[in-house]
């Protein structure tokens, strides 16, 4: 087993600095796949090196493995748009988001890694009095839930937002609902975070392995076949959104999930102009600024099945009209790179953590837009149910048999039909 | 993305709404095992990665449902032609 990495303190800083910073240690190891482990968690995203990292850090479980088809960041832990909050409506997900957003809160010292968590504030604007009343309504649901929401006033967004189109003859702002402890995350930290704490735990990490059959004898998980051998497991944990029906197939299961494409942008780098997160009300788009200055700016999803990461000019240009409503200043800012993420929608629009039929086999996965916001909270429930073998409250509304006892949790009311969530 | 319709000649996909996955068949509701047949009809789907028999309907032309075969790893569309009457390919 190679050296763990060196803490990160002002002491090591210090002291590395006068010995030339040659005691550097990297961040995580690259071990060999051990011939079987505890726990296979299959998935080197920021769900699947979270759930490690609690099964080490809560339950003692350590002999883990974490296989990654490709490079450890190189899924939607790193395509997002770096968004955390809770702001939902259903008091299931309003509970499991607001424990993830206390999480982050407390992250980069949990980690000893600079997570860059900015809580900034989520700001989503209002243009008319119906939508004012939904919105009222979801930040009484919200503190009921114990998040914190705040109705500002037009003048209340005006103070923070002077540049938007306030008198937009069709969709003028007439006020917002705010969530002052939401905010962005440095996603790839996040990635690099739980990775590094992990692999000081004893986690093995396996990168560039991808998983091609799962082994199951007599109803039980035995292992998985990869592109680097055969690895035994005595439990298995599936943290692959975006290409979980074809994993899952590997064990025999269908599920209630499409895989759909969602695109996101970059402009050139800005002076400081958005301080907040902000959504449009009378479309589909979503603002931030990184401390590079890029604006961070997404929509819709394409709206089609898709495994190809990435879309099509119609998005492109529905998101550029919704930016340009919303901030007309915005009209000449050229966008420096754009791209996109396969994550699974499902028929209900919330995610899906549970066991399966099979035994030491479980799931987690069907994330639609929230995949990155839950992270934390997903990796802490996932690692207590594969630990436990029954899942925490918090995670139980998220069963997988809920489609078939009609308890889905339908946000917002579109029914089965996963490109409308 | 363009999709060629029978009708209307290639056109740009921002003029198609898309439904999800073809050959879905309305199981019997009178079955004995019409509850479990109707959960995999509506919420269970294949979700492949590769060719993709799928319904998009061309509300910005001819109006009618098209059933498409589309590659989800590269968005190339196979073929594209006018549902049948009875719903199915």
């Amino acid at each position: 087993m190679g050296p763990r990495s060196l803490r990160y303190s002002l002491f090591n800083l210090v002291s590395q600095t006068f010995a030339g910073n040659r005691g550097w240690t990297p961040a995580w190891r690259k071990p060999a796949p051990k011939p079987a482990y505890d726990v296979v968690i299959v998935g080197g995203g920021g769900h699947g090196l979270a759930t490690a990292y609690y099964l080490a850090k809560q339950h003692g479980i350590s002999n883990v493995a974490v296989v990654e088809k490709g490079y450890l960041g190189s899924g939607n832990v790193g395509r997002n748009t770096t968004i955390v909050r809770s702001n939902y409506l259903l008091p299931e997900n309003i509970a499991f988001y607001e424990r993830s957003l206390k999480l982050w809160e407390g992250l980069a010292q949990e980690l000893n890694f600079n997570t860059m968590v900015s809580q900034r504030g989520v700001i989503n604007v209002y243009h008319s009095d119906p939508q004012r009343n939904a919105y009222v309504r979801r930040g009484n649901a919200m503190r009921l839930s114990g998040a914190d929401a705040e109705l500002l006033s037009r003048d209340q967004v005006r103070e923070l937002l002077p540049f938007a189109d306030f008198d937009n003859a069709r969709f003028p702002i007439r006020g917002a609902l705010m969530q002052r402890r939401g905010g962005t995350v440095r996603h790839d930290a996040v990635a690099w975070g739980y990775a590094r704490a992990a692999d000081a735990q004893g986690v093995d990490i396996i990168e560039n392995c991808e998983v091609t059959g799962i082994s199951i004898e007599q109803g039980r998980v035995r292992g998985v076949q990869t592109t680097r051998g055969f690895i035994g497991a005595g439990k298995l944990g599936l943290a692959v959104a975006g290409n979980s029906s074809h994993v899952a197939a590997l064990a025999g299961l269908r599920l209630p999930i499409e895989s759909h494409v969602i695109q996101a942008f970059v402009s050139e780098g800005l002076k400081p102009l958005i301080d907040n997160v902000v959504t449009f009300g009378a479309g589909h788009f979503y603002v931030s600024q990184s401390d590079k200055g890029g604006l961070v700016f997404g929509g819709d999803l394409d709206g089609y099945n898709s495994y190809a990461q990435r879309g099509n000019l119609p998005v492109v240009e529905d998101v550029a009209e919704g930016a340009c409503a919303l901030f007309p200043n915005l009209a000449r800012l050229r966008i420096l790179r754009n791209w996109g993420g396969i994550i699974d929608m499902t028929m209900d629009g919330s995610p899906i953590i549970d066991k399966t039929g099979i035994g030491g086999l479980y799931f987690n996965g069907g994330w639609c837009y929230g995949g990155f916001k839950a992270t934390p909270a997903s990796g802490a429930s996932f690692a207590h149910l594969i630990a436990k073998d029954e899942p925490d409250a918090l995670i139980r509304p998220f069963r997988l048999d809920r489609f078939a006892r009609g308890a889905i949790l339908d946000e917002k009311g579109m029914g089965a039909q996963p490109n409308l969530h | 993305m363009r999709i060629k319709c029978p009708y209307c000649g290639e056109r740009d996909a921002a003029e198609f709404t898309y439904l999800g996955a073809a050959d879905l068949v309305r199981p019997d509701a009178a079955a004995k095992d019409a509850a479990s047949a109707f959960y995999e009809y509506v919420y269970i789907r294949d979700n492949p990665a590769g060719p993709h028999a799928e319904l998009w309907y061309h509300a910005g032309g001819c109006r009618s449902w098209l059933r498409v075969v589309r590659d989800t790893r590269t968005h190339a569309i196979a073929s594209a032609e006018l549902v049948k009457r009875d719903g199915t390919g």
